[in-house]
């Protein structure tokens, strides 16, 4: 695991280079992203959305980029995708079980899912699909927690989630989901850190608006887990929280604490409908 | 047009000149007094007319501040009139000529904390150091700049006069 790991990250940064150079960042001198071309896609959000037009990160993004993430080949995202597409099948743990064992062929058995996640689990407790996957490991596998942002997790995350490319963001916020939805839609609206900034102050008011190196999206969560070229390889939507987190001059919440959970689920609601783009790319 | 000229901020600004002074009996700012290495300071309307020194601010060093990721990093957010630095930001006004616009007591306030103008503000507050909810560690109980920064950006500020 750990050699194919390695070997997955230098391909990765292969294909990076070559694909895209640094300085993707746009600003009004250069090259405008597709969002203030006017050249993009929005969907129309539910009525309680504060939004009034949802749109991916993608169209906040260079042309290059979206040529990166365009392109299956070139999609440097897909080498986690298809570890996770060799790992389904790899019996772990004390139960001798694979993923396929109880879910068969994952592009039958888990369409729809990664766009319904994250989702209350019978324990009644929120789970997102890195979750849900640790769940599955210890509780039917016998099989240690893969370890958040580790590529074997990556790996498996961006597979069952890209079982769900193209199908609208569809995650419930009622019953028992509704305590984790306010408790989120409480964590985006309060203003943290040393800077004073909620995720509203940049993703919600000034979406659209250049931030020095980087173009503010609306910070949807339809693509995740993204290959960000800031990175050099797939991670997580939580490690991106954590980012923002500090870049508030805060600090920050543990990747996978209830607290991003609950965040994880209300922005993914803010963006229901978008269409899921696992593995995106983004700067 | 800034937001702190529109027409519209005029009864949000008088109303919170008023709080201010209902709430601590006096202009002096919340905040400024409960953290203690903060030098005091009075609001009176839109300004903060006296200087938080005894040091007149250097513009020079006031412009090396605005461009310090780890400083005041004003860059970031507006347009400045500094060569090479490509990457400025639009989320808050076109800084160019705001000293002609603004005089030094009414650009202090609003280097201090934007809020006591507009509490909607996103612009963070530069010289206010405690009720921020999670600040980090290291950061905790501090300013973003220090009162001679504070001096020195509101003097690079007033100098930009076009």
């Amino acid at each position: 695991m750990k050699i194919k790991a390695s070997a997955l990250g230098a391909l990765a940064m292969a294909a990076v280079v070559t694909a895209a150079l640094p300085g993707a960042a746009q600003n009004d001198q250069g090259e405008k992203p597709s969002f203030l071309r006017n050249e993009y896609q929005a969907v129309k959000p539910e009525k309680a959305n504060p939004l009034t037009e949802l749109i991916s990160g993608y169209f906040f993004r260079s042309r290059e980029t979206q040529a990166l993430q365009d392109d299956d080949f070139l999609n440097p995202g897909f080498l986690w995708v298809e570890q996770g597409q060799d790992l389904w099948s790899k019996p772990e743990g004390e139960a001798g079980k694979s993923c396929a064992d109880c879910h068969q062929d994952a592009a039958a058995t888990m369409k729809g899912v990664g766009a319904s996640y994250p989702k209350v689990q019978p324990d009644g407790k929120l789970a997102n699909l890195e979750g849900r996957i640790n769940l599955c490991r210890t509780q039917y596998m016998k099989a240690p927690e893969l370890k958040y942002d580790s590529d074997p997790l990556l790996a498996l995350t961006a597979y069952v989630r890209h079982q769900s490319r193209g199908m609208p963001v569809k995650v419930a916020i009622d019953g028992t989901a509704a305590p984790y939805f306010e408790k989120g839609k409480e964590f985006y609206y309060t203003r943290r850190g040393q800077l004073d900034f909620s995720c509203a102050s940049c993703h919600e008011t000034n979406y659209g608006h250049y931030l020095r190196a980087d173009f503010l999206s609306q910070g949807q969560s339809n693509g995740f887990p993204t290959y960000r070229l800031k990175w050099q390889k797939l991670g997580s939507l939580h490690r991106r929280l954590e980012g923002c987190v500090q870049d508030t001059r805060g600090e920050t919440f543990k990747r996978g604490s209830e607290e991003f959970l609950a965040l994880e689920l209300y922005l993914a609601w803010r963006g229901q409908g978008l269409p899921v783009e696992t593995p995106s790319v983004r700067q | 047009m800034p937001w702190c000229q529109r027409p519209s901020h005029q009864p949000v600004r008088a109303a919170i000149a008023f709080l201010i002074a209902a709430v601590v009996g006096g202009p002096v700012a919340p905040g400024a007094a409960s953290a203690e290495d903060l030098v005091a300071f009075v609001v009176d309307g839109q300004s903060v007319p006296k200087p938080l020194t005894g040091t007149p601010g250097d513009p020079v060093a006031g412009a090396k501040a605005s461009v310090n990721r780890g400083g005041g990093n004003c860059l970031a957010c507006h347009v400045l009139p500094i060569a090479n630095q490509p990457f400025q930001g639009d989320v808050g006004p076109d800084l160019r000529g705001v000293g002609a616009r603004l005089n030094e007591g009414e650009l202090r306030l609003r280097v201090i904390n934007a809020k006591l103008v507009n509490p909607e503000s996103v612009m963070p507050a530069f010289y206010k150091a405690d009720g921020f909810l999670m600040p980090r560690k290291d950061l905790a109980g501090k300013p973003i700049l220090t009162a001679q920064e504070v001096e020195d950006v509101v003097a690079y500020l007033a100098s930009l006069k076009e």
